[in-house]
């Protein structure tokens, strides 16, 4: 993973009250809680800094409520921040004139809505050629461009539809390839399967590990779900009350949780699932015998069944595939029988 | 019950008064005891005391509004000029603006083109077929939904020829082609402006409440003066009369656009006109189309009213019967509008809920792909220029009209001579032991007392503001010298709005609970609400002759269909797990409705209130032609007088009385919602 930051969002706030800029500035823009609550100001997003790495999944995950959609819609000044500064290719998105930012969200952003923003009146075709459309692209070239983003979300056959006529999942199918249509280096998605039946999400989220390991954006990514931001992030934020608890990955997260707020998420979810081999190996010895060698990159749960299989422990090798640590049966199911390590 | 089964009961319980309603029941009782006793003996008391003021408004205070009005707009019309042109010349350029679509689509329909003019004019081209008309409307109703609406529209449309209405209906049909494009556009542009601008909005909304309350016979008066009697004045009159609800639509629809699909309109880097031409406005276009439904509505509405400064056609028609005291005829145009509203009422509502459907195969040659529109162009050529040749296909052979107009006139006669004796009776009843009664308090009120009553009564249910503002308009209602109609006025629409309420409230509580009960009775009302407001005068006066009387049975029926239709959509509305809440706590059927449905209706029951005064007092204006003797009477004996002042004041007051009602209306909804934490 390149380290590029691409999306250099520092003391973001957005609050909602009477006389923000007044009181912004006599705080310093870093107004505490009390002043919040003393002034009766409602802070949705509080001194939010976030750095999004070109390439990575980044997943904002929270609680309704606990503003990470006022923080996706600042990232992409849907919403005006009251404070802070976003950089984006070494300029300020916050400075940019209206047509600077209508240019940016032309070319280099996409966004997928949680109740999909089709448009009603205009046929998936149409829909997904829409962005397009708008820049003013010829018919020829958008249609032809539209259908080609219809066959990668696998719906092709369905493009002469009305959203209407789709099923949930369908639809937001047609978000994703609208969204993904003008190839944008940025692609924010709004808590895009949250209102998807349990099978469908499962779906939708293969779907979309399938076409970022083809694609590679850089995304910023909304849930509510942990499970689903666990699953799917290269790192996590955890937003509560506006700020953010825990930036980490996922891992970081299970092993590490900074508050308790974020252990309460964690202690729920399938470690054996989360935590890598490389987090549990022990240092390597060089002395077999081994019964293989495995990628410290996998998870326990992928791989307990072949480390319990054999007879003694596995190497753990690095990307470049030279050992580094080893594993044995007994430290695998340690993790997924949540006993603690010895 | 102790306090603690008191803190259990549910929040469904709120129907009873909440602390504090003792004050309130003492204040209510007293306002009344005072209006009532003020109101018998304010007679006696101005003997007494010989005291004229206190039944007449004092002569020194009056305000002459009237002559200042009259006075203004003759010196608008006689006297302004900007230089170059006057007044009057900017005036006539309007009208022609307007009269020259609807000469050509006059031609089209009914005239035909000609040159030169009178009796040299050579005909250049003949009107379209009747049949050419009637494949164009079966073409629409097909395109818009099924072959069963087709049929529908067809059967309407055919009527209009087979009985004798032909030529009058395309005059009308005219004006509504142009009527309805000025206001539909006009009033979407007006909408967008409003939703883009919160101050344009603020701006505006007095100005639709006006146009909306204000008698249409009032601002008639003006018209006539500034264009002169003709089509264009009548066409002026039906789009300010018709527009309100499109603006007022056309911002609603384009507000309930979901925030997410103008998010997504935004980072995918539509402008600020991208968004509103290619994203708010196609995603609000169904919501927008049922404004346009009712644009299509009122116009029809005003055929009648709009005939009296000289739009021809049915309106006319039904004018001119109802002076002759001709049944058949009246009944017959009557008949006409209705069936033509029905036709056009269907064909929008189809238009406004009308599904996309895939788009055809480009590969086609055009008349596979659109089959219909190229079959209709085909019909339609075929049988306007055959009209050159075949009179019977031109204009619908006369050999071959049905009159209906004799039917009528004895089935009328013969109601009247079977049947007079038990009508009288049940009117004298009525009027003896209902409407005098409600009369005479309401026109003993002394002048002040009714200020003060008002502004109290205001004030204590929706704030001081509104009080202060209650007591100025009733105020101004005294200062023109009217407060006797206006109490005349007072009196129908109570009575009107009681037995409206009294008759439509049980009946939409049956049909909000009983499916078969809803089918039959919504049919019904949405007929009565497709009717024009003037057709309902015609059976009445046939049977009850002119008066109060025969005003109020007009009143009652036209102003039915709200009490109903809201009261159905509260009982529906209910949160179903509240009724089965009741249900598992044992409530028997009584009980369900007493407890639980109709106070959970409240909110709802009382907008169909608000919208029965409204209308009540909109037909009341109407029911001036059959002779009562209110504000509406006031209203049209300007237009006759052509006095625009006199008729601008009374139509003010008219409006006053309604918007005060509204507001009053409106403030308790808003507290019994709340109440019920109903949003």
């Amino acid at each position: 993973m390149s380290s590029e930051v691409l999306l250099d969002c520092k003391g973001v706030w957005k609050l909602y009250g009477a006389d923000l800029q007044t009181f912004l500035t006599r705080h310093a823009n870093a107004p505490s809680d009390q002043d919040l609550a003393d002034h009766n100001i409602i802070g949705a997003v509080r001194g939010v800094d976030v750095a999004i790495r070109k390439g990575e999944i980044f997943v904002i995950m929270g609680l309704s409520g606990s503003g990470k959609s006022t923080l996706v819609r600042c990232l992409s000044r849907l919403i005006e921040p009251n404070a802070g500064t976003i950089g984006y290719e070494g300029r300020d998105l916050l400075a940019m004139s209206d047509a600077e930012l209508i240019e940016v969200r032309r070319r280099k952003m996409g966004m997928v809505f949680q109740h999909f923003a089709l448009l009603p009146h205009l046929t998936v075709l149409q829909n997904v050629a829409f962005p397009l459309e708008v820049q003013g692209v010829d018919r020829k070239r958008r249609e032809t461009d539209a259908m080609r983003m219809i066959e990668t979300v696998g719906l092709s056959g369905r493009e002469g539809n009305y959203p209407r006529q789709l099923s949930g999942g369908q639809q937001q199918r047609v978000g994703i390839a609208r969204s993904l249509v003008t190839n944008p280096e940025l692609w924010f998605l709004d808590e895009p399967f949250s209102a998807l039946d349990p099978l469908i999400r499962r779906e939708m989220q293969d779907e979309f590990i399938r076409l970022q390991s083809m694609l590679r954006k850089t995304i910023v990514f909304i849930t509510h779900d942990f499970d689903e931001a666990i699953r799917l992030a290269d790192r996590i934020a955890v937003l509560k009350d506006g700020r953010i608890e825990q930036t980490a990955t996922p891992e970081e997260l299970m092993t590490n949780p900074a508050t308790p707020y974020v252990a309460e998420f964690t202690r729920h979810v399938d470690r054996a699932k989360v935590v890598r081999l490389q987090s549990i190996m022990t240092p390597f010895t060089g002395d077999g015998p081994w019964s293989g060698a495995l990628p410290g990159k996998l998870t326990v749960a992928e791989t307990v069944a072949q480390i319990d299989a054999g007879e003694h422990p596995f190497q753990v090798l690095d990307d470049a595939g030279k050992p580094v640590g080893m594993v044995s049966a007994r430290q695998a199911i340690d993790v997924m029988i949540g006993r603690p390590a010895q | 019950m102790s306090d603690e089964t008191v803190n259990m009961t549910p929040v469904i319980e709120t129907g009873r008064p909440e602390k504090g309603s003792g004050g309130a029941w003492v204040f209510w009782t007293v306002l009344f005891a005072a209006t009532w006793a003020l109101s018998t003996w304010s007679f006696a008391l101005y003997k007494a005391l010989d005291a004229r003021w206190i039944i007449r408004f004092p002569a020194r205070f009056a305000l002459n509004l009237d002559t200042w009005i009259t006075d203004a707009v003759n010196w608008l019309v006689e006297d302004l000029s900007f230089g170059l042109f006057t007044f009057r010349d900017t005036t006539r350029f309007l009208a022609a603006i307007i009269e020259a679509p609807y000469d050509i689509v006059r031609a089209l329909l009914i005239d035909g083109f000609q040159s030169g003019q009178g009796q040299q004019a050579v005909e250049m081209f003949p009107p379209l077929s009747w049949l050419a008309v009637i494949a164009v409307m079966v073409a629409l109703a097909r395109y818009a939904r099924d072959w069963s609406l087709a049929a529908l529209v067809g059967g309407c449309f055919a009527y209009l020829a087979i009985f004798g209405q032909w030529e009058s209906a395309m005059i009308t049909l005219a004006s509504v082609l142009i009527a309805v494009p000025i206001g539909g556009v006009g009033g979407l542009l007006l909408g967008v402006a409003s939703y883009r601008s919160d101050r344009f909005e603020r701006a505006l909304r007095p100005v639709l409440d006006l146009m909306q309350t204000v008698p249409v016979f009032a601002y008639l008066v003006p018209i006539l003066v500034l264009f002169g009697f003709g089509p264009v004045a009548a066409l002026i009159a039906t789009v300010i009369y018709a527009m309100p609800p499109m603006v007022r639509n056309t911002t609603v629809a384009l507000q309930s656009v979901p925030e997410e699909v103008i998010e997504a309109g935004r980072m995918m880097g539509c402008g600020e006109r991208q968004l509103m031409w290619k994203v708010l406005i196609p995603t609000a276009l169904p919501s927008i189309m049922v404004g346009v439904n009712q644009v299509i509505m009122l116009t029809l509405n005003m055929v009648i009213i709009a005939s009296m400064i000289g739009a021809g056609g049915l309106g006319y028609d039904v004018l001119t019967a109802l002076r002759r005291l001709d049944i058949g005829g009246g009944i017959e145009a009557g008949v006409a509008i209705v069936v033509m509203a029905i036709a056009l009422d269907r064909l929008s509502q189809a238009f406004a809920e009308r599904r996309l459907r895939p788009l055809p195969d480009p590969s086609l040659p055009l008349h596979r792909r659109h089959p219909l529109a190229t079959g209709t162009l085909a019909v339609v050529v075929l049988t306007t220029l055959s009209g050159f040749f075949v009179d019977g296909l031109r204009t619908y052979p006369e050999a071959l009209t049905v009159t209906t107009g004799d039917f009528w006139a004895t089935g009328i006669e013969w109601i009247n001579v079977n049947f007079f004796d038990a009508i009288d009776a049940a009117k004298n009843l009525l009027l003896t032991w209902v409407m005098l009664p409600v009369k005479q308090f309401f026109s003993g009120i002394p002048w002040f007392w009714g200020i003060a009553v008002v502004g109290l009564a205001a004030g204590r249910l929706g704030g001081w503001k509104l009080g202060l503002m209650a007591a100025a308009m009733m105020a101004f209602i005294a200062a023109s010298g009217l407060w006797g109609k206006a109490m005349t006025t007072v009196y129908l629409t109570t009575v009107a709005v009681f037995l409206a309420s009294l008759i439509g409230i049980p009946l939409g509580i049956w049909a909000g609970q009983n499916a078969r009960a809803n089918s039959i009775l919504g049919a019904i009302i949405d007929t009565l609400q497709t009717l024009p407001s003037f057709v309902y005068l015609i059976p009445v006066v046939m049977l009850f002759r002119v008066g109060d009387f025969s005003a109020l049975i007009a009143m009652v029926l036209y102003a039915l269909a709200p009490a109903v239709r809201y009261a159905a959509h509260g009982i529906r509305s209910i949160d179903p797990e509240l009724i089965e809440a009741g249900r598992v706590s044992g409530c028997t059927r009584r009980q369900m409705l007493r407890r639980i449905r109709v106070p959970l209706a409240a909110p709802s029951l009382l907008l169909g209130l608000n919208q029965t005064i409204m209308l009540a007092l909109s037909m009341l204006v109407i029911t001036a032609l059959v002779g009562t003797r209110d504000l509406g009477q006031e209203v049209y004996i300007a237009l006759t007088k052509a006095n625009v002042g006199q008729g601008l004041v009374a139509g003010i007051s008219v409006a006053f009385i309604a918007i005060i009602a509204d507001r009053v209306v409106n403030a308790l909804a808003r507290s019994t919602r709340e109440r019920l934490g109903i949003k």
